[in-house]
């Protein structure tokens, strides 16, 4: 090299001089693939760190979305080198990490109260302490199934999140507030996935179709109301609030995929009083194994 | 929003297309390549995009170009492309004295 690059930044023992210069023709090595940037998002560490406690009933109603959110993160995470291409492997691996991210944050915020960590409440809890509704634990089935879910879930997960930015508890306002413009996101890829699929040969539109059948019968359960949610008031949004919203989303990317509404009966549900699908157990022994093999262990 | 995207051409059915990704970064001026992707469309090119390029909040705007729509020089032409203007010095304005009395040079 016979000059010196004026916009490239001088190596620090962070960046070693043989790190990958690859993109550094971004002009910005700031804000370089060889340089973590990552803004002034709230961090789950953020909230490790604050002193605000929630209630017990603001703290079980952070569990049930942190539960939703860790339940799917693992689900998803499968996805991770069994993608159909390799750009699909890693978008769906990115969702995974945000809902990882959602998790963290919530089940941090409700481990203050509950005087555990983060830790404690993924890996040494049992099945019937689990939160979760029933969708987020249905297994992946083909990648049209897992679209189906991720639809499902990100339209109820935007809606939610766009009022839970309004919460009277500030932590969870927050967590909202981040979360909200990941699962924008989510909403974006899994409709995108649906209409290509729904509008596209025979066969994927009819795998579609199938999809969409066999997840719908947890949709019920993401709108009940309990009395938790009268508990916890202007703190969480009632579930129920969110249906008509929902109803009318879903249903006009389903009609541009040409796609059917499905009308098949709810299941039970019962996730968020500890009830769950015969799924969940073998996603937990997955998950937990490594924790519970080496307690304490870390990276 | 519709369905009826931009499609590369000339691949094969069953391969996704290639795509060339140049990335803004947030302080940048241009558009710079970044690497290449594999997507159904365009649509999904941008998101792909995003998803591998601009995860370490590097980037505020992407570009997709479909690798065939590309035409790049040939590497083997190297001598009569890109040798022949070494030692013509007179292309630069170096090469040139100023004149006497020219100001504001």
């Amino acid at each position: 090299m016979t000059h010196a690059q004026p916009t490239q930044a001088q190596p620090t023992q962070a960046q070693p001089t043989h790190a990958d210069h690859s993109l550094d023709s971004f002009g910005d090595a700031a804000a370089s693939a060889t340089r973590v940037t990552p803004g002034n998002a709230l961090r789950p560490e953020d909230i490790a760190i604050s002193p605000d406690k929630p209630n017990d009933d603001v703290a079980e109603y952070a569990l049930r979305l942190g539960d939703d959110s860790l339940i799917l993160a693992q689900r998803l995470s499968h996805w991770i080198s069994r993608g159909p291409e390799l750009e699909e492997d890693i978008a769906l691996g990115n969702i995974a990490l945000d809902l990882l991210g959602h998790a963290r944050s919530f089940l941090i915020y409700a481990g203050h109260a509950l005087g555990k960590s983060e830790d404690d409440l993924a890996y040494w809890r049992e099945e019937e302490d689990f939160r979760s509704v029933w969708l987020f634990e249905q297994p992946n089935g083909d990648f049209g199934v897992t679209i189906a879910r991720q639809l499902v879930v990100s339209i109820y997960q935007h809606l939610l999140y766009s009022r839970l930015v309004d919460s009277t508890d500030p932590t969870i306002a927050a967590i909202a507030a981040k979360a909200l413009k990941e699962v924008d996101y989510h909403r974006d890829h899994a409709t995108q996935w649906t209409l290509r699929l729904g509008d596209g040969t025979a066969e994927s539109h009819r795998r579609m179709q199938a999809a969409l059948e066999l997840v719908w019968p947890y949709v019920d359960e993401l709108f009940d109301d309990d009395p938790l949610i009268d508990r916890i008031g202007d703190a969480g949004v009632r579930p129920s609030t969110l249906r008509e919203q929902f109803d009318a989303d879903i249903a006009a990317v389903i009609d541009e995929a040409t796609l059917d509404l499905p009308t098949v009966p709810r299941a039970m549900g019962g996730g968020r009083r500890g009830l769950h699908t015969e799924h969940l157990g073998y996603l937990l022994a997955e998950m937990q194994v490594l924790a519970r093999k080496h307690p304490g262990a870390s990276w | 929003m519709s369905t009826e995207n931009q499609q590369a051409t000339g691949q094969s059915a069953n391969i996704w297309p290639l795509w060339e990704v140049f990335v803004r970064s947030s302080r940048g001026l241009s558009h710079v390549h970044a690497g290449s992707l594999h997507a159904p469309d365009a649509e999904m090119a941008l998101r792909n995009a995003r998803d591998l390029y601009t995860r370490r909040n590097e980037g505020v705007s992407i570009w997709v170009v479909p690798s065939d729509a590309i035409t790049a020089s040939d590497p083997d032409a190297k001598g009569s492309f890109f040798e022949s203007p070494q030692g013509k010095d007179y292309r630069h304005a170096t090469y040139y004295t100023k004149s006497e009395g020219v100001k504001h040079l």
